[in-house]
């Protein structure tokens, strides 16, 4: 269990802030009541279905929509004449850049079809099975292309080629043909050669991974209602309405200001609800058809078109001296993008020797395209790749030089003022902190039986702020209505609540949150990157200062002394001394019934960009078990440990590392997209798609590190994305110390690990005695 | 689609006979819905026939259990009785997917969708279970092993159906298991299945003995071998040994993406091995 | 085609139900979209998630592998029907004091499928709960806190 902040009072002197209390959007999701992206329905709607590629790579000769327009039930059809064609604009959406040349061109196929699933067209219909058979009478010609499908075969000369004018960026001078190859980064830090020619030892590693999907249980979902006049409404399932207000606007061209987007709960996201599939389309079908129009997608167009991450392929080299001081690292990346530009291999690149305070080091990222799903982000994009390659070197670094794993990382440790390879330095961090709780958590030290083995790994993401807005609306019974504008997928609203409590100074239960729709609220950025309670967090705070000065204001008046003479303290407005005068304390409660008359409505407001996110570093050990006739590895025990900064709801906190680590867990040991020759996805739905179950799992115990970030009221840090970095690379050290094979590729499926052992029958008898 | 429900033998048979197209059993559901949903296949009709009394029940004869071909593996778990006698059999049936698929999937709508790697059919097989099937001509009875030709196919002429499995009866010092290999713990299809059934003698020594594979050849085998190497033995480590080998020389199964060819023939003598020392263990304490 | 429509009655969460439905509609289908009943949600229309789980007759079955005409004459329990007027149940108390919910998608299947299974077993263990639930599938908590809320609504409902 977690060893962090007490139950019944807050942490550090807080009433509320670090508490484990009923979260305010709870009652109605454990009822049935709360509303999901496919909740809504409204009277009058069409029901809108995709008609997606069979084909891997293809041109597309012609669309004939013509049966499927004649259809009874039909009322609109939709293709890329429907959608406008945009040049290249780069924009932000969540942690890595999208270009809306591409967004227009994934949301719907224009030249070319550049992966199975890759949607062609749309149908609205009076029922899901009019507008399945719609489809089935859209008739399409394609040219059949060869596609490419892995990382590597994608660079090779004579790669088809999926982008006619896609030269190379980041490559002096730049390339004269055309390749698959979007982009080349590079950071680097000293001069690596002088620090591997100094090294004592050096361990240098090919790795390969395999995409895997971010598999939110909720699938794509919207409704969107477009008006005469061309206002429009649009209700989806995401995670940053105003993003997709922004891209559908564009895709449309549409008014920015005429489009109202809310944002339903949220059935999961993890990155994958950064990024518009349905909603365009959506808003297309209803503009055409002059009725709201449905649309969801089967779990089956989840995998077949939305975006996983990358799978990649990998080099990494590590030389240190003899006492266990790293002296150079060096990392060769490349990622698939899938169909598009645009993997995270840039923030792999960044995070891949984070934990390490280097004096050489470089990194090298290709991004390259292939025929696949665009990728979409998840959870800390890019980071859990490379540093999986980079945290088994560790490990076998710390083999060769006869060092305990923790203490190498303790040795070598990130703190404040190293400086990162992609060129801030760190400011106060915690690895530290994590790498000591690992070393003397009792986990570390329980015995272990035959083919069993214990594994370590850090992790590490640099989390962020960005634009959030917060209005409180002061009611006259003293409750406050706190609307924020960033999207609660992991329990944010609860720690929101916690904070604005804490600085009002009022019952919690006085608090009632609201994810306010793109009128209502100033533009703020989606929810990603760990960072809706640092960010909305602050923005929450400074519009609880800013009513907490106009009520002070209204006292002043009403007590007839300068402002200055009053002070808030504990929900009560008090004299600053008893010069001020004897007054009496007045509530909160008791200014806002009196609003009215004391000069109008009280709000409190706050539109901020917020800076100084603070890092968040995690070290996690876990005990497996394999099965050497089988290769089954089961996962015995794992203990997750992470700097918070300050866990304002800890039960959350502890939330995010367990889910983040049994994610991990999936991805090294069974998650992975199987293709077949023709290019077609061969496992799209959840009985071959292998996410852990309930009894794959242990208990996963948690140990929360809190070193606060000193740019939040409260110290807070992002928490989601860090812990699903360590777990691959803890659980491949894990097995090689269970049965003696260091394994490079993920996952580490049954077959695998088999294959392994069997090639390597010997040496197997002694392993981990 | 069409959906009928008739409440009696002959009202099954008559419409899976009568009616022309393409006319699916609807038992617990949880193959054909699947199959609906993602477009595998269009049935003109669905005939459900858990109306009938004779598939939904489970009914002692003649020492063993004659058991409805719809009933569910949860009910079957439930039946204290039947569980003693086979375990090898309702544990299979109970493997199947999750808590949530065991309230529905039956064994007849699992032998009949004659996936190569079905888990009940491989310990119905082990069992010498017997299929009663009902057609035009009257009823007829089957032995397990003969009801599936191929993936996906069966012997079954139209207007036929599986109404009942029979378990005959369980002898003294015998028993029988199921196991199967999965990537996950739980819900995956098996990647291969071992069904052991065996009986032994006052002395202890193995009389009788099957043994069959499931997902590691277009149909569900009996491997005689395998249950030669056991018969007169004492069923001792050596004994096992050579039945896990000649399991895993039967093998004849299919690269795909639940298996490789080198693993499942592999993994089914393991998985042989396992199933016959739970099955040795039960016999001997029966 | 013919989309001639069957009408169906049954019993959901104890009140005499009726409607219309395609055959090859789904109880799943015909809960949220004719019923507006929507707390039971599609994760993924195969049986594979647990999401749209729902009992009928009493027993655990997913909504989704259910056809909307089998129900004739049958009942069907929804997560609608699990807390009684102003009274949530055990679980669904102790999910929420346990934090064993983030997005809360897969929590009304969790519920139905946990409450089956206390139905039978009063006294589960650790290993029970989680082989019992590995039907419904979680990407947000990791699993944890929901073992935890159940074995000790488990203990709350026994003591009571």
């Amino acid at each position: 269990m977690s060893d962090s902040a007490k139950n019944d009072s807050g942490s550090n002197g807080h009433k509320y802030v670090g508490t484990r209390q009923v979260r305010p959007d709870g009652v109605d999701k454990v009822t049935g009541r709360a509303s999901f992206g496919a909740d809504l329905h409204v009277p009058n709607m069409l029901i809108g279905k995709v008609l997606r590629s069979p084909h891997a790579h293809a041109r597309i000769l012609s669309i004939d929509t013509s049966k499927a327009e004649a259809l009874a039930g039909v009322k609109a059809v939709v293709t890329r004449d429907d959608i406008n064609d945009l040049p290249s604009e780069m924009v932000p959406a969540g942690e890595m850049m999208v270009n809306y040349r591409d967004i227009t061109r994934n949301v719907m196929a224009r030249e070319k079809v550049l992966y199975e699933g890759h949607a062609v067209a749309a149908v609205a219909a009076v029922s899901e099975s009019v507008g399945l058979e719609a489809l089935s009478l859209i008739d399409v010609a394609y040219e059949v292309l060869p596609h490419v499908i892995d990382v590597m075969d994608s660079m090779k000369p004579d790669a088809p080629l999926l982008h006619d004018g896609m030269i190379t960026q980041g490559v002096e001078p730049a390339p004269e043909k055309p390749s698959n190859v979007a982009k080349r980064v590079e950071f680097a830090i000293g001069d690596v050669d002088a620090g591997f020619a100094d090294a004592d030892v050096i361990v240098e590693r090919e790795f390969k991974t395999k995409p895997v999907h971010q598999a939110y249980i909720e699938p794509h979902a919207c409704l969107a209602s477009v008006a005469k006049d061309g206002k429009a409404e649009l209700w989806c399932t995401t995670q940053g309405h105003f993003v997709v207000r922004g891209h559908c606007a564009r895709l449309l061209g549409m008014d920015i200001s005429k489009l109202r987007v809310t944002a339903s709960e949220i059935g999961g996201g993890f990155g994958g609800k950064t990024v518009v599939y349905l909603e365009p389309v959506a808003l297309a079908l209803s503009r055409k058809s002059g009725q709201p129009v449905k649309m969801t997608m089967t779990r089956e167009e989840v995998f077949r078109a939305t975006g996983p991450t990358s799978g990649a392929h990998m080099r990494i080299k590590i030389g240190a001296k003899k006492d266990g001081r790293i002296t150079a690292a060096d990392g060769l990346f490349h990622y698939q993008a899938g169909a598009f530009p645009g993997s995270p291999v840039q923030l792999g690149c960044m995070c891949a020797f984070a934990p390490y305070d280097l004096e050489n080091a470089r990194t090298v990222g290709y991004d390259v395209v292939v025929n696949r799903p665009k990728v979409a982000a998840y959870r800390a994009p890019g980071a859990p790749i490379a540093e999986y390659g980079a945290e088994c070197v560790i490990d076998e670094l710390a083999k060769k030089l006869g060092m305990d794993p923790i203490e190498l990382r303790l040795k070598n440790a990130a703190k404040e003022g190293t400086q990162t390879v992609y060129g801030p330095k760190l400011g106060v961090v915690g690895l530290v902190e994590t790498l000591e709780a690992a070393k003397a958590h009792d986990h570390y030290k329980a015995p272990l039986g035959k083919h069993q083995g214990r594994g370590v790994a850090s992790g590490y993401w640099f989390n962020i702020g960005g634009e959030s807005c917060a209005t409180l609306n002061m009611s006259e019974d003293g409750g406050v209505h706190l609307v924020v504008g960033t999207p609660d997928i992991g329990g944010s609203r609860a720690s929101l609540c916690l904070m604005a409590a804490e600085e009002l100074g009022i019952d919690l239960d006085k608090v009632h949150p609201h994810i306010a729709d793109t009128a209502s609220l100033g533009y703020t950025f989606l929810t990603g990157g760990s960072r809706a309670t640092f960010a909305s967090g602050m923005a929450v705070v400074e519009a609880a200062r800013d009513v907490i000065d106009k009520m002070r204001e209204r006292v002043a008046k009403m007590w007839d002394i300068p402002v200055d003479a009053v002070i808030w303290e504990d929900g009560h407005a008090r004299p600053a001394s008893s010069n001020a005068g004897a007054f009496e304390p007045m509530s909160l409660a008791e200014i806002t019934a009196m609003a009215n008359k004391t000069g109008g409505p009280l709000v409190g407001n706050a539109a901020i960009n917020a800076q100084g996110a603070g890092p968040s570093f995690g070290t996690h050990i876990v005990d497996v078990e394999v099965d050497t006739e089988t290769g089954h590895v089961e996962i015995l025990r794992y203990t997750a440990i992470q700097d918070a900064g300050r866990a304002v709801s800890p039960g959350y906190v502890e939330g995010q590392l367990q889910g983040g680590a049994v994610q991990g867990i999936g991805w090294a040991l069974n998650e992975e997209y199987v293709y077949g020759e023709d290019g077609k996805l061969q496992n799209a739905g959840f009985l071959d798609y292998r996410i852990p179950v309930c009894s794959d799992v242990p208990m996963i115990d948690t140990v929360i590190v809190e070193v606060p970030n000193p740019t939040h009221r409260f110290g807070v840090r992002g928490v989601g994305e860090t812990p699903i970095v360590p777990p691959m690379a803890a659980i491949t050290n894990a097995i090689e110390q269970a049965i003696g094979i260091r394994f490079n590729e993920l996952p580490m499926s049954p077959p695998k690990v088999l294959a392994a052992i069997d090639a390597s029958r010997g040496p197997l008898a002694d392993a981990a005695e | 689609m069409q959906y009928e429900s008739p409440t009696s033998i002959e009202g099954v048979v008559a419409l899976l006979a009568d009616n022309a197209g393409d006319i699916r059993v609807l038992a617990g559901g949880t193959d054909l819905l699947v199959q609906l949903r993602a477009g595998m296949v269009s049935p003109d009709l669905v005939v459900d026939i858990k109306n009938v009394r004779e598939t939904r029940s489970i009914v002692p004869e003649d020492g063993g259990y004659r058991v409805g071909a719809a009933v569910s593996g949860a009910e079957l778990g439930e039946h204290a009785d039947l569980k003693n006698a086979w375990p090898g059999v309702v544990e299979a049936a109970e493997l199947i997917g999750s808590t949530q698929i065991q309230g529905r999937a039956s064994m007849g709508g699992n032998l009949c969708n004659a996936s190569p790697a079905a888990d009940t059919v491989p310990a119905l097989i082990a069992a010498g279970a017997v299929c009663r099937v009902a057609g035009p001509g009257g009823e007829r009875d089957v032995p397990v092993e003969e009801i599936c030709t191929g993936p996906g196919k069966t012997s079954l002429a139209k207007g036929e159906f599986v109404v009942s499995i029979f378990l005959p009866e369980r002898g003294e010092r015998s028993g029988d298991a199921y196991l199967r290999f999965i990537p996950r713990t739980e819900m995956d299809i098996a990647v291969v299945g071992a069904g052991v059934n065996l009986s032994l003698d006052a002395a202890g020594v193995c009389t009788a003995a099957s043994v069959a594979l499931g997902a590691v050849a277009p149909t569900a085998i009996l491997v005689p071998e395998a249950s030669a190497a056991l018969v007169g033995t004492k069923v001792e480590d050596a004994n096992m040994d050579a039945m896990a080998a000649a399991a895993s020389a039967a093998c004849r199964p299919v690269d795909d993406k639940r298996g490789t060819i080198e693993y499942r023939t592999k993994v089914a003598g393991v998985m042989a091995r396992r199933a016959c020392a739970i099955a040795l263990d039960r016999a001997r304490s029966s | 085609m013919s989309r001639t429509k069957i009408h169906v009655a049954t019993t959901v969460n104890g009140d005499a139900v009726e409607f219309l439905c395609e055959p090859p509609q789904t109880l799943l289908d015909v809960l949220r979209d004719e019923l507006h009943l929507t707390g039971s949600k599609e994760g993924c229309a195969s049986g594979d998630c647990g999401a749209c789980s729902v009992t009928l007759d009493g027993r655990l079955v997913c909504a989704c592998l259910v056809l909307a005409v089998e129900t004739t004459g049958h009942s069907v329990e929804t997560i609608e029907g699990m807390a009684d007027g102003d009274n949530l149940h055990p679980l669904q108390q102790k999910f929420l004091e346990h934090a064993a919910l983030q997005c809360g998608v897969c929590t009304p299947g969790f519920l139905v499928a946990a409450k089956a299974l206390l139905d039978v077993e009063a006294d589960p263990s650790e290993t029970q709960v989680r082989y019992w639930l590995a039907g419904n599938l979680c990407r947000c908590t990791g699993y944890d806190k929901i073992v935890r809320a159940v074995l000790d609504a488990a203990a709350e409902m026994r003591a009571n």
